[in-house]
């Protein structure tokens, strides 16, 4: 971490000390503001909404929370955070293993086609996702998939690569002298994989983890096409339904927008760090 | 972002497992018992089944078959499809209204440019030591992980007729009734606005982290020297994150490309906000013409190659190992 002191004349350090902090809170008032007034929103009553007093008066009661049961209620949240749950939990835990494996395989074994097989894994992180989907969508429906859960978990376990490069990364900096001691005691591939490469990955996993959860929580395109059906609405795809039924209720839609960043915002403060370390990695890697 | 160059990792354990136990041994090894070999060979196609067979399935053979696909005139559903060489290819660089997607997507350059700019500023600044460090740090990045639709509706309620801009307006005397996403232009500002908003703080924790990693005692020695903050950022901080930004270009160039979420989401694609892929998204899903939708984002595809393709030839040396 890099702490500097200001040796510069005292009040050209000040001025500049002051421009600074108004521009940071200059700009967390234009980040804040926006998720605030919708904050205020989802407490109003319909009757207040229609006062037509502005958007940034504050609501007559802090704890009026009908909103939030009309959103949960008639929105299908419960069944669209269930969804997601699953998705999450398969995606997640398939990304995990999928990579891991790929990436003890890929640096722990000299075979023929290794490099071959590398080089698929790194062209593919240039196809990005959007562009082939129309060609994808095809596949995914020849398997039956289209409009179930296993659509999504498919296709996010399988196009992502990013995970596998994390991997590779901590793969590589665990000494082999600890497989090849495994190996004379006996332990055969699967062994050292499970019980020595495995538990050794925990940051890389842990890494994976928050960045994957984050982007299937969040990810819109890929439900919204492949789960049309309304009992398989994730939370993204449930909240834009919002659109439809409760049209220009504000109240009701900023309501849901709450209870779907409610989680995130939960999830940021209590991770913090990890996170951010998190999207470093993955983001450079 | 993968690196071009990946440095060969050790292939010893295989060999070297083998005949350690043993010391002196003749120069040319047993040879293992033919099925522990074929067992070895196979060991690692065991692990690299479900990866390999996954990425094929929704990588590899979507872009052949997209690549075949653009050349027909499928519809994505009739067993029917007539081969039409590059008639769709000519569809869409001559019928303007398919084109003009291509137009919206400057909106979103721009907008990158004031994203990595103010990213830039922001990393830099904090990175000194300042008061409520981690809280802004936290505030700036927060709206990247934010659900899109989310976004989309708390922004739409934002630039809403009597929304949160017309009643900040209004504080400062500013009475307005413009309806902001009523316009193309406006619209698009509008819409480019948000992207700036909900992506500033990835580029920001991107910069950041390059920053934290070079090492402090070159601003010591610098302002020994009599460098101020300005010649800091520019000969220390600006070279030592060149690799990041070189990404962040990218990256920005590729997403402002593909923009989807927030227009479809917010306006749906209309008053002239549809971009690339809400046009082929629409052509494939809603008007059926899977082959002309193929040959669209055959042509993104291309595009976004080629960026990748030119930013390593001008900044070859891509290592991103600073994080």
């Amino acid at each position: 971490m890099t702490t500097l002191t200001t040796p510069t004349p005292v009040t050209r350090g000040r001025v500049a000390r002051t421009l600074t902090y108004l521009s940071l809170v200059g700009a967390s008032v234009v980040v804040l503001l926006p998720l605030l007034v919708v904050l205020l929103t989802s407490l109003k009553t319909e009757r207040e909404m229609a006062d037509d007093s502005g958007a940034l008066t504050l609501p007559d009661d802090f704890l009026n929370l009908e909103n939030y049961a009309t959103a949960f209620r008639d929105g299908e949240m419960l069944a669209a955070f269930g969804n997601t749950a699953f998705i999450l939990l398969f995606a997640i835990t398939g990304t995990v293993l999928i990579g891991s494996m790929a990436a003890y395989a890929i640096d722990r074994f000299t075979f023929r086609f290794r490099k071959p097989v590398l080089a698929l894994f790194l062209v593919a992180t240039l196809v990005p996702g959007v562009t082939t989907q129309v060609a994808t969508f095809q596949i995914v429906d020849s398997f039956g998939m289209f409009d179930t859960l296993w659509a999504p978990i498919a296709l996010y376990m399988g196009t992502d690569i990013v995970s596998i490069y994390i991997f590779l990364q901590f793969v590589r900096s665990i000494p082999v002298s600890l497989d090849e001691a495994a190996r004379l005691d006996g332990a055969n591939a699967f062994t050292i994989y499970r019980k020595i490469i495995f538990p050794l990955l925990k940051p890389a996993i842990a890494t994976v983890v928050i960045v994957k959860g984050i982007t299937v929580y969040n990810d819109f395109y890929i439900p919204f096409l492949y789960l049309p059906s309304d009992d398989r609405g994730v939370i993204s795809t449930s909240l834009f339904r919002f659109k439809g039924p409760f049209g220009a209720h504000w109240e009701t839609i900023s309501a849901g927008a709450v209870l779907v960043i409610l989680p995130t915002l939960i999830a940021f403060l209590l991770l913090q760090r990890f996170i951010y370390n998190g999207f470093m990695r993955g983001a450079t890697k | 972002m993968p690196q071009a160059r990946t440095t060969p990792p050790s292939h010893a354990t295989e060999k070297a497992a083998r005949p350690r136990a043993a010391a002196p041994r003749p120069p040319t090894p047993r040879r293992a018992p033919r099925g522990v070999r074929l067992w070895r060979g196979l060991t690692p196609w065991l692990f690299l089944a479900v990866p390999l067979a996954l990425l094929i399935t929704f990588t590899y053979v979507p872009v052949a078959n997209m690549l075949a696909y653009s050349f027909t005139d499928w519809d994505g559903v009739s067993p029917e499809l007539n081969y039409t060489g590059t008639d769709n290819y000519v569809e869409i660089f001559t019928r303007p209204e398919l084109f003009r997607v291509f137009f919206v997507s400057a909106y979103y350059l721009a907008a990158s440019a004031v994203q990595i700019v103010a990213a830039l500023y922001f990393a830099t600044v904090l990175s000194f030591n300042l008061r409520f460090r981690n809280v802004f740090k936290g505030i700036l990045f927060f709206p990247y992980l934010i659900n899109g639709v989310a976004i989309g509706f708390v922004f739409l309620y934002f630039f809403q007729d009597g929304g949160t801009l017309d009643s900040v307006l209004a504080l400062f005397g500013h009475e307005s009734d413009r309806a902001w996403l009523g316009t193309e232009t406006s619209a698009n500002v509008s819409l480019a606005g948000v992207s700036v908003w909900r992506y500033m703080g990835l580029n920001f924790v991107l910069f950041l982290g390059a920053i934290q990693s070079i090492p402090g005692e070159l601003y010591e020695a610098a302002e020994l020297d009599g460098a101020n903050r300005w010649h800091q950022f520019r000969y220390i901080i600006a070279p030592g994150i060149r690799p990041v930004l070189s990404l962040s270009v990218i990256l920005s160039i590729s997403g402002s490309l593909s923009v989807f979420e927030i227009p479809y989401i917010m306006t749906g694609g209309a008053t002239g906000t549809e971009t690339f892929v809400i046009q082929t998204v629409k052509l494939a899903f809603q008007f059926n013409k899977t082959g002309l939708a193929s040959a669209a984002a055959v042509v993104l595809l291309l595009i976004i190659l080629a960026v990748t393709w030119l930013q390593r030839r001008l900044v070859p040396d891509d290592r991103v190992d600073l994080v």
